[in-house]
């Protein structure tokens, strides 16, 4: 696949569209599975990681669902393009920083994504725009469901689907809810939520990934359990607690309308101005005025942008990315420079 | 009425315990019977002791050092227990009793509800869809406080996984 055709699209689940796509950015369910009796990964030699991922190879070319996907040995690609991946979301830090026998299957929207020897055999992971948990669970079970016609997984009567590490045995299953909580942040009840969200075994972490502090307002809730509830069960739970948090971000955002609609427009219209007319723009200050961007388009207070061109800016803003635009490595100040350009050219019609 | 361990609040939880059939009352203040309910819960899971499910490896795997190896991958359980990471599928079955109790740690549970491979012949899926069923009743039961039901649907859960073996 040429990583210049996924740059120039953006991926499916960031198109903005489906349920509450306001507040929930994205969904995803992933599941691991692992061949039986096989060393796991962290385990294999060479020869065998690259058995098994001949073995996951054959068996996806087998099968309708998967038949339009990509299969990419992460060793004939180069280190940007690996980056972009991850930048992507399309597949975790670990499997970009040591890549060998390791394979990423891909669909070409990006809704569909395999990593092949990350921690476990198979990752399978598929991502949806807006609340839709329920059918980003029904497609990736489908895909195990065929993959398991071919492949013989690590299964035991009792403790279900058998993984390397212990806290993602039973299930594999980890659902997983990008969600933009900017009135929440400033109206400081995000702590709260938070809190509540542990204290329920759900865990939260950042736009980018795990280990990663939560920016731009974004908190990706997903279930710590993968053991004793099923797969439906757990869905339900997430959707049950998803559900209320939304509630609450609406009724943060109607209070800040109401009481503080001046400071507001003022806050939002500002981070637009900057965006559209910086030259020089650091990451984490793009992500922060962006995340106000976006509020001021749900709010109807921006009217001339699209969400989702907002939502695919978040994406196109990371180092890989500019350097991959730009055709070269770049330090980090040509960086902000690049990422302030990139930025005008998608907020401003003749990107002056 | 005030708190039997504090003396100090309100009692609002009242907690009869039932040992060698000598039956006691206390009666707790909110955050006495909190940490009341913690300790029982560290000492023993009443749930696990009753369905007989329980593990008591715990206190071995605490104090003495485990020479386990997993006969399949190699892998020593001391490895295991240092990175956290299991080396094939097959060391499920070879530390069984740790894992038993690790997972029950984790996840709160350790039995597995859901899904199961396609390729699985008939008889053991719906081996494993009664053993669902069973252990889900079983639960049930346990909440309920109707410990007789408990005690046989604990029966037939071992009945069915003596059966497999």
């Amino acid at each position: 696949m040429n990583i210049n055709d996924l740059i120039n699209h953006t991926g499916e689940w960031l198109k903005g569209k489906g349920s509450h796509a306001d507040i929930v950015m994205s969904s995803r369910v992933r599941l691991a599975r692992n061949l039986a009796k096989r060393p796991f990964p962290n385990r294999a030699q060479k020869r065998e990681l690259e058995d098994i991922m001949e073995e996951a190879r054959a068996a996806v070319g087998k099968i309708d669902l998967l038949k339009k996907c990509e299969f990419i040995r992460l060793n004939d690609i180069d280190q940007i393009d690996k980056q972009i991946l991850v930048e992507r979301h399309l597949m975790s830090h670990e499997h970009a920083a040591n890549t060998l026998g390791k394979a990423l299957v891909l669909s070409k929207e990006e809704a569909i994504s395999i990593m092949v020897n990350e921690e476990d055999h198979l990752r399978m992971q598929v991502m949806q725009s807006g609340l839709n948990l329920d059918d980003t669970f029904a497609l990736v079970s489908g895909i195990d469901d065929e993959l398991s016609k071919y492949l013989d997984f690590g299964y035991s009567m009792h403790w279900g689907y058998l993984t390397a590490c212990p806290t993602n045995t039973g299930t594999g299953m980890r659902g997983s809810v990008m969600l933009h909580l900017p009135a929440l942040v400033m109206t400081k009840q995000i702590n709260k939520v938070l809190t509540a969200v542990n204290k329920l075994s759900f865990t939260s972490r950042g736009f980018y990934g795990e280990g990663t502090q939560a920016s731009g307002n974004f908190f990706q809730i997903s279930n710590q359990v993968s053991m004793g509830q099923s797969e439906v069960d757990i869905i339900q739970n997430i959707n049950g607690l998803i559900r209320q948090i939304v509630d609450q971000e609406e009724q943060a955002r109607q209070a800040l309308l109401v009481q503080n609609r001046p400071m507001l427009e003022d806050k939002i219209h500002r981070s637009y101005g900057i965006l559209k007319s910086a030259y020089l723009i650091s990451s984490q200050e793009t992500v922060e005025l962006l995340s106000l961007v976006r509020l001021g388009i749900d709010l109807g207070i921006i009217r001339d942008l699209d969400r989702r061109l907002v939502n695919d800016l978040f994406i196109r803003i990371q180092p890989a990315h500019l350097q991959k635009i730009e055709g070269k490595k770049l330090n980090a100040s040509d960086r902000d420079a690049k990422r302030a350009s990139v930025i005008r050219e998608k907020l401003t019609p003749n990107g002056h | 009425m005030m708190c039997d361990i504090c003396g100090k609040k309100k009692a609002t939880v009242h907690l009869t315990e039932i040992v060698d059939e000598q039956m006691s009352e206390m009666h707790l203040c909110e955050k006495c019977a909190r940490q009341k309910s913690s300790q029982m819960e560290q000492q023993f899971g009443l749930a696990d002791l009753l369905a007989g499910l329980g593990d008591f490896s715990k206190q071995i795997e605490d104090t003495e050092k485990v020479d386990l190896v997993c006969a399949h991958c190699g892998l020593k359980y001391e490895d295991f227990r240092k990175f956290g990471r299991l080396g094939c599928s097959e060391c499920y079955e070879n530390f069984k009793m740790h894992l038993s109790t690790l997972l029950k740690k984790i996840h709160g549970s350790n039995c597995h509800f859901g899904k199961m491979p396609v390729k699985m012949t008939q008889t053991d899926k719906a081996t494993v869809a009664s053993l669902q069923d069973l252990k889900n009743k079983l639960a049930h039961a346990v909440q309920a406080e109707d410990f007789e039901k408990a005690a046989q649907l604990r029966d037939n859960i071992r009945d069915l996984e003596n059966k497999q073996k």
